[in-house]
């Protein structure tokens, strides 16, 4: 735990919201779980962290031993930062306790976005004084390749909790690549993350986060994103491998005109898993725009695909896409894609579809002579692929990579 | 038996518990092009979807012999992979499956992103290779992209579903070229390894594509069989009652 200062009222806000249950999802008994556990030692060159470390966290996009595509790099093992470098001027990536030293100002950015009281999991990490990553791109500098966090819990029934704060300035552009897995195979443990994200003027964030968990952690990310004129946020979100519990609703305000946000999510759930996971999108500022695609598939667990967009401004416009897939006879998808407009001139709308796969299209591609295995394998690729419009070429590949070393096991 | 590609003998099928078609007997010569005309709804879709072995549709007597084989009990997968092709009339999207998957499945393995390019410029669909298949194509590009597929299939008997149907004057010209480069029409037929066989209920296709043989289905039962230009003709004159009601050329039960 670090010196992150915090404010009075903040405290008593979090205190207040010590107990609050999530407004949707299921209840964690944060007293199941140790909030300490030993600190970790740094490495100021982050290939000497363990092998099998390593390897976990490259399978979810963090290359530690050729960082030569990487413009940063953050590591957090448990509740402590292990690694931070940057090797772009303009670009800055830091632990937040070290920002906090390093400027004054940072103060004014905390729960800025998220509400410290939105639950208990918000408070804990308010009331813990937790670290996370500080990415910050000065103005009208534009990652030349992407800055990449490693969240790594490596400790039996530790609550990890991270803090994290990113701010794109005017112009600027910045491409993060987060991964969080765990090194536990089957012990039970929990990841509280906040993130708060200030896209300024003109700036582009793309966020991609990919998620490896164990069949008995529980995890509750708390995003939201601020999202200024003629901005742009693209967040991108992989979850494929086994996990107890995910209960997430990342949420971008548009504040500016023509902001633009599009949130792309990939859910599988296998037996033993419980998602509830959405995107939600408040336009308030004229022209600003969005689209939420989520494809989800279940292969025996639980699938609350969540999607809310509300237009508060003149010549708004706001899609929801949610696709889902159950491929096993217990498996649940429950698709809720909500839409509110409070005045004339926006234009939302969504679709919706939950079922098995189409006989017409196996049997489609089997008339090309391939097996009935081979077209189902085809067309699950084919569902799982989301063409993501303004991500980056390198970034696009890797995703897809991060997607097809999973869609093995699913198979 | 040598020569013939396909015997259907005494064939009837049954669609979700209807008949549909009712003992059906054709034979089909190895090489070259044969047309079967009918108005819609006689059967001709269920007789190709039959042949190349969709489940729904449901044999209940009778036998398909292709090259000598029975497959009349066949799956849909093996019979393509004997070389059995389909062109589609109203082919399905699938999200998220590229025209390039497509293709390359075709392929099984035979041909590189080349090999794809070439065949894709051929059918003038070098821009829809990354495109989901089938989703926003024009009447002409689905079937392009249908006969592209069977290009790289290569079966040794291509089955055309209404090539002609909702394309432009200029697309069909198109089509033409590539059903007869399909169908290796500037082999002579003892050379040809693909057999087609076309359905059409307008006859337009043969302005492009040359065939020599036709037959009549109507009410689900093959009534003629004969020159191709001589059945259009009588078609267009005189209606396919006129077919149905001829009994000099039917085709006999056996």
């Amino acid at each position: 735990m670090s010196e992150i200062k915090s404010s009075e009222t903040l405290k008593k806000k979090a205190r207040a919201a010590a107990s609050k249950p999530a407004a949707v999802g299921e209840d964690i008994d944060l007293s199941a779980f140790v909030g300490e556990a030993e600190p970790q030692s740094y490495r100021a060159d982050a290939s000497q962290l363990p092998a099998r470390a390593k390897e976990q966290m490259l399978g979810v996009g963090v290359m530690l031993d050729d960082m030569g595509q990487r413009t940063g790099t953050y590591i957090q093992t448990n509740n402590t930062p292990v690694h931070t470098s940057a090797t772009q001027e303009g670009i800055e990536v830091m632990a937040v306790s070290q920002a906090m030293k390093k400027y004054d100002w940072l103060s004014d950015y905390f729960w800025k976005a998220v509400a410290v009281d939105t639950d208990k999991y918000t408070a804990s990490v308010e009331l813990g004084q937790y670290d996370g990553y500080f990415f910050r791109a000065l103005p009208g500098v534009k990652s030349q390749y992407p800055v990449q966090a490693c969240l790594y819990l490596a400790k039996a029934q530790l609550a990890q909790k991270v803090h994290n704060i990113i701010i794109a300035e005017e112009g600027s552009e910045l491409h993060i690549i987060t991964g969080c897995t765990t090194a536990l195979r089957e012990e039970p443990g929990l990841h509280i993350g906040v993130s708060e994200f200030f896209i300024k003027k003109g700036a582009k964030v793309t966020f991609t986060m990919i998620h490896s968990w164990n069949p008995a952690t529980a995890v509750r990310p708390r995003t939201v994103a601020i999202v200024e004129e003629n901005g742009l946020f693209l967040s991108n979100y992989v979850l494929m491998r086994p996990v107890r519990s995910i209960q997430m609703y990342p949420t971008a305000r548009c504040v500016g005109e023509n902001a633009v946000v599009r949130f792309n999510s990939i859910l599988v759930a296998g037996p033993g898993s419980s998602l509830d996971i959405g995107s939600r999108v408040i336009l308030n500022a004229k022209g600003a725009k969005t689209e939420i695609i989520s494809r989800a598939i279940t292969t025996g667990g639980s699938i609350v695909a969540r999607g809310y967009v509300e237009g508060n401004a003149p010549d708004v416009k706001g899609h929801l896409e949610c696709r889902g897939l159950i491929l096993h006879k217990e498996g649940i998808i429950h698709a809720i894609p909500e839409l509110k407009g409070t005045l004339a001139g926006v234009d939302l709308s969504h679709e919706a579809a939950v079922g098995k796969i189409a006989e017409e299209e196996v049997e489609y591609l089997m008339a090309r002579g391939l097996t009935r295995t081979e077209a189902t394998a085809t067309i699950v690729r084919g569902f799982l692929r989301v063409d993501i419009e303004g991500l980056p070429p390198l970034l696009g590949a890797e995703l897809q990579r991060a997607v097809e070393a999973s869609e093995k096991e699913l198979m | 038996m040598d020569d013939i590609a396909l015997s259907i003998k005494q064939l009837t099928v049954e669609v979700e518990g209807k008949e549909i078609l009712h003992n059906i007997n054709l034979e089909i010569k190895l090489g070259g092009s044969h047309v079967l005309f009918g108005p819609n709804g006689s059967g001709k879709t269920t007789l190709l979807m039959t042949i190349m072995g969709f489940p729904k549709y449901r044999v209940t007597q009778g036998n398909i012999i292709f090259m000598g084989k029975d497959i009349t009990r066949l799956p849909l997968d093996e019979r393509a992979r004997m070389g059995i092709g389909m062109s589609f009339q109203r082919p399905p999207v699938v999200r998220g499956v590229k025209t390039r998957d497509m293709v390359s499945a075709c392929l099984r393995g035979r041909g590189d992103d080349e090999t794809i390019g070439k065949l894709a410029s051929r059918a003038d669909l070098s821009d829809f290779l990354e495109r989901d298949i089938n989703q926003g194509f024009s009447g002409g590009e689905i079937k392009r992209s249908e006969i592209l597929q069977l290009m790289a299939q290569r079966p040794q008997l291509a089955l055309l579903d209404e090539p002609e149907s909702g394309v432009d004057l200029v697309n069909i010209a198109l089509i033409g070229e590539l059903i007869n480069e399909l169908l290796e029409k500037d082999c002579p037929i003892r050379d040809r390894k693909c057999t087609g066989l076309i359905i059409t209920h307008t006859g337009h296709i043969l302005d492009y594509v040359s065939a020599h043989t036709g037959y009549v289905m109507c009410d689900g039962t093959v009534y003629c069989e004969g020159n191709p230009h001589e059945i259009l003709k009588t078609i267009k004159e005189k209606g396919y009652k006129a077919c149905v009601s001829c009994s000099v050329r039917s085709v006999p039960n056996e």
